[in-house]
This record gives C-alpha cells, sequence and structure tokens, in this order.
C-alpha cells in the first residue's frame, strides 16, 4: 500500500472517471458556508527543520514541571523494557493482526493481558481492551442494559466528570438515561445511592478511588443492586488495586478503568486503553475482541479471538458493540508494565504512592487555611480546601515549575477553592516539601 | 396438537395453555453444531414475529422469531449446558421455551407439518 498522496495525474484520472471537469465542481453540492475558508497551515518544512522545531518543544513541554496532577491520569514509573519490547516490529508495525495462522505471538500476549486484567480486578472474564476508560464506563453501561433488559443506570457524580460525559452520550438516543447522584462532601453517598435502586434500574455506577481521592467500600451496595437484580459497575485504578480491594471483592459485576497508569505515558491525552472485566456469566455481553486458548489439531497449545458471534461481522447491527478494534500496543504495554513489576512489585508500588500521599496530605494540612476535605482513607490523591480560589494559586505555582493539582471549580461548580492533589511513587520527599512551601508562599502572602 | 411452522423455521406446538417453542429440525441441519441458545427471560412479552431468542452455531448466529404472541413463562434451561440437544432432538428435547397467554388463532398466520414441508421443498 502506498502512503503518497494524490498526484495532479491521479487527481485527473479520477475526475475524468465519474466526470467531474474539477475538484471544486465535485464539491460544489455543498454550499458555500459549510465549506472551509482556510485550514491557516503553514507551508510545509524539511526533515531538519521540523526536527529542530520538536526537539524545542520537548525541551520546554513540561519536562520542567514537577506534576501532582492526577485526576485520572497518572504519571508513574515505566520500567525500560515497556519501551523496548513493545517497540519491537513484530508488535509495533501490525496492524489487526489476529489471523491464528501467522499471529501466535500478538494473540498469546493478548491472551496474557486478559489474565492479568482478570487477576488485578478480581473478576474471570476480560476483553481484549477498549478505547480508554471513558468508552469503558460508557460500554458497561450499555452491557447492563443489555443483561437486565432495563433503561437507566444510576451515575455518582463522583464518577469522573469526563466519563460521565461520554456515558451520556452514549445514552443518548437510545431510550435510556443516567440519573446522577451527588456524593457527600468528597465521599460517595451511599445511602442515596441505594434508595436510588428500583425495578428500573441497571446497573449503579461508581469508581474507586473517585474523583476527589476518597477509597469506598461498595460490599454493601452490591448486595443492595443484586437485591433489585441490577448491576454494580466499578471503575476502578488499576495500581490502586494492588492496596485497595478488587471489585470482584466487593461484589462487582463489571469492573472498567483506564489502563494508562499500567506502562503508558500520560501523552497530551493519549492514546491510551480501557479495559473492561466481568462474571463468566456475562462473557457473551462483553464488547470487543476475546483472545481464548485452545488446542491445534496436534494438541499443541494456540490462541484464537473467541466468541465472534458478538461482533458486527457476524451479528451486524445486533452485535454488543460498534467496537470492533482494541487498543492492543496500549495493552501490550499495560502487560508488560505488569509482567515487570510483578505480583509483590505491584503490592510495593501502590503502598509507596500511598505513604507519600499520606506524607504530602500531612505537610500541606499544616498550612495555614488549608483543609484536607476527605473524610475516610484516599489512595495517592486527595482533595484540600485552599481557602480561595484554588485556579489562580495553580497558575502561579506552574510559572515556579509546580503543578500543584487540579482545581475542581471546572467540574464542580461551587468547589472553586478545592484541589485535588496527586503523589505518585515518582515524587520525591524534596518534591512534596517543595510543594508545601510554595503553597504556603503563595497563600500567606 | 399438532405442531405448526414459521417461514423462519421456528415451530409452536400448544398443549392447554402452554405453547412450546423450538427450531425446524432443518433450521437444526443448516445450522449446524449448535454452540450457544440465547434463552429469553422468563416473563418477556413479545408480538407475533418479533426476536424471542438467538441461536449460535459454528457457522452462523440467527435470531429465533415469535411464532406467537404471547409471555415466556418457562424456558428451557438444559439448553444452557448442553446446546446441542438442539441438534439431537429440535423438535422434542431440545425445545426453546413455553409461551402463555397467546390467542391460538394467530395459528393461522403459520404452515402446518404438510405445508411446511411443502414450503422447504420449494426452498
Amino acid at each position: 500500500m502506498g502512503y503518497c498522496p494524490n498526484t495532479p495525474d491521479d487527481i485527473r484520472e479520477m475526475l475524468a472517471v465519474i466526470g467531474a471537469a474539477s475538484v471544486e465542481e465535485l464539491f460544489s453540492p455543498i454550499p458555500a458556508e459549510l465549506r472551509a475558508k482556510s485550514f491557516d497551515l503553514p507551508a510545509g518544512m524539511s526533515e531538519f527543520e521540523l526536527m529542530r522545531i520538536m526537539r524545542q518543544k520537548a525541551a520546554t513541554g513540561g519536562a520542567d514541571v514537577t506534576p501532582f496532577i492526577g485526576a485520572g491520569i497518572y504519571d508513574h514509573v515505566i520500567p525500560a523494557a515497556v519501551d523496548h519490547l513493545s517497540g519491537r516490529a513484530e508488535f509495533y508495525t501490525a496492524y489487526t493482526p489476529y489471523q491464528p495462522e501467522c499471529s501466535q505471538g500478538t494473540l498469546q500476549a493478548l491472551f496474557e493481558y486478559q489474565t492479568a486484567i482478570c487477576r488485578l480486578t478480581g473478576m474471570e472474564a476480560s476483553n481484549a481492551s477498549l478505547y480508554d476508560g471513558g468508552s469503558a464506563v460508557a460500554e458497561a453501561a450499555l452491557m447492563s442494559l443489555r443483561i437486565t433488559g432495563r433503561n437507566r443506570v444510576v451515575l455518582d457524580a463522583s464518577v469522573n466528570p469526563l466519563h460521565r460525559e461520554i456515558v451520556r452520550g452514549y445514552l443518548h438516543g437510545l431510550s435510556a438515561e443516567a440519573v446522577e447522584v451527588a456524593p457527600a462532601g468528597c465521599a460517595c453517598d451511599l445511602e442515596r445511592l441505594m434508595g436510588s435502586i428500583d425495578a428500573e434500574c441497571a446497573a449503579v455506577i461508581v469508581q474507586n478511588p473517585n474523583f476527589f481521592g476518597s477509597v469506598t467500600d461498595f460490599s454493601a451496595l452490591a448486595e443492595k443492586a443484586h437485591q433489585s437484580g441490577a448491576l454494580l459497575i466499578v471503575s476502578c485504578y488499576p495500581i490502586a488495586l494492588g492496596l485497595v480491594a478488587t471489585p470482584g471483592e466487593m461484589g462487582a459485576d463489571i469492573a472498567v478503568g483506564e489502563g494508562q497508569s499500567l506502562g503508558n505515558a500520560p501523552s497530551f491525552g493519549g492514546p491510551y486503553f480501557g479495559f473492561i472485566a466481568t462474571r463468566k456469566s456475562y462473557i457473551r455481553n462483553l464488547p470487543g475482541r476475546i483472545v481464548g486458548e485452545t488446542v491445534d489439531k496436534q494438541g499443541r497449545r494456540g490462541y484464537v479471538l473467541t466468541l465472534q458471534a458478538r461482533e458486527q461481522h457476524i451479528k451486524r447491527h445486533k452485535a454488543t458493540s460498534n467496537i470492533c478494534s482494541n487498543q492492543s500496543l496500549c495493552a501490550l504495554r499495560g502487560l508488560i508494565f505488569c509482567a515487570a513489576i510483578g505480583k509483590k512489585g505491584f503490592s510495593d508500588l501502590a503502598r509507596l504512592n500511598y505513604d507519600k500521599a499520606e506524607y504530602a496530605k500531612a505537610v500541606v494540612s499544616r498550612i495555614k487555611g488549608v483543609s484536607v476535605l476527605n473524610c475516610g482513607p484516599t489512595f495517592n490523591e486527595f482533595t484540600v480546601s485552599l481557602g480561595k480560589d484554588a485556579a489562580p494559586v495553580v497558575e502561579r505555582l506552574l510559572a515556579l515549575g509546580v503543578a500543584a493539582g487540579v482545581p475542581l471549580g471546572g467540574y464542580y461548580p461551587g468547589m472553586e477553592k478545592a484541589l485535588v492533589v496527586t503523589v505518585t511513587e515518582k515524587r520525591s520527599k524534596e518534591e512534596i516539601d517543595r510543594l508545601a512551601s510554595l503553597l504556603e508562599e503563595a497563600l500567606c502572602s | 396438537m399438532a405442531k405448526f411452522f414459521t417461514k423462519e423455521h421456528e415451530w409452536v406446538e400448544i398443549e392447554g395453555a402452554l405453547a412450546t417453542v423450538g427450531i425446524s429440525e432443518h433450521a437444526a441441519h443448516e445450522l449446524g453444531d449448535i454452540t450457544f441458545v440465547e434463552l429469553p427471560q422468563v416473563g418477556k412479552s413479545v408480538k407475533q414475529f418479533d426476536t424471542l431468542a438467538g441461536i449460535e452455531s459454528v457457522k452462523a448466529a440467527s435470531d429465533i422469531y415469535a411464532p406467537l404472541s404471547g409471555k415466556v413463562a418457562q424456558v428451557n434451561s438444559k439448553l444452557e449446558d448442553a446446546p446441542e440437544t438442539v441438534n439431537e432432538s429440535a423438535e422434542g428435547e431440545g425445545w426453546i421455551c413455553k409461551m402463555e397467554g397467546f390467542d391460538a388463532a394467530e395459528l393461522g398466520a403459520l404452515m402446518d407439518a404438510a405445508a411446511y414441508a411443502e414450503y422447504l421443498k420449494g426452498m
């Protein structure tokens, strides 16, 4: 396949075939006011010029900023093996290589990815990944509608606001609705969530830790949902699963989440991957690709795509999802990350995140006017009130090389003074102390 | 009572207040080895010829349509673990579900065994 754009000769030839005199004439049915006036693109440049610009941008693009921002996307260590192995041409350049005759390596990697996701979440069956965390939450919502035959989901408002918007987008146009339940301060309002479950409710969707960083035990909520024939969907942060109870342990029916923190760099919004896992009994309602293990004619172990009757190329408009691909390369990085870190390493990593965040919580809350808003336990992220508008304070610290956190005003009106601060294993004691002293200067001057 | 058939190869047989529904021997043979039967939920209401259930084989995935309007009263849960029963006995042990609250007059829109046999010859 050639990657060259159409030459003037190609264009003349194609226009001749369809009988249009010019490209202008070809597009003439589109009203002038709907057509782009100009794409405002600069002139092309040479490879050398381009490399110079990209190097300059790379040198100033955040490398000198210490990040305490998270809120869904996290700055974690990425072992060198992740870049090295995922960069191998067999993985890096192949597109949708699913034919079992020639793709055993890719299929085995995806099968092992599914195993890793099941072990992390405590669930029984995982697909081969989805686009991102937000679409994973939305696909789980659709799954619950299919399984229960009901048309309403209860959505905890302390689920990532961006993910909630995607859920609303997916449900728009179906005869289904999402009812939001406001949190009580920074904690999920379990009583109101339970009270919202009725005979029309397909699922309750919660997040652990929630957007404010609070960790919750959803076991009682799972029980209550099941009593009413509804499902519990838990969106989780995979690194936290090294320390907090898994969705499976809490009785969740579907576990989803953003996979970025597993071996993928927080790079300008993507590409990342989403994960989704469920109970074995719901496997036929999973969206997307699933790889299964089997044996060939000679009894040797092999891997193939399985349960494909769920998918578009067989079921057409009745498929479980319009997802027909996955984020293989990003998911592969997730798998290599898990394998490189190992089971004990994973718990150690989670513990390190927790300990450093607890230290940061202690030093930050000592600043006059600052108070921690989470009542219960948190993982590596917590919410503080700065006593004044958080956004300008964050701007001021950014100029000094510290990204202090994510101000909540834009997402939760009335919470303009609140800031979500994230502390991963990569933040040193010195960096945390510097955050505290700069915050103190900014607030007390 | 005797079996009646649809053009989509379902059969229905009324016994008292219940109507047993399945797919024809012909359909089971055409599908090949059946790997999964998506049973309807008990209590589900359907109109005649609406989608009632689903069936998957090694070569196809198909819908099963309701031969009569009514409500699902029972499902053949044996098919959950042994979908191959449909291949072995499509018009007997391999029934899909039993319906209630139907109107026997709707049988008028279906074929009896002789008419169905003629219909198959014409395919």
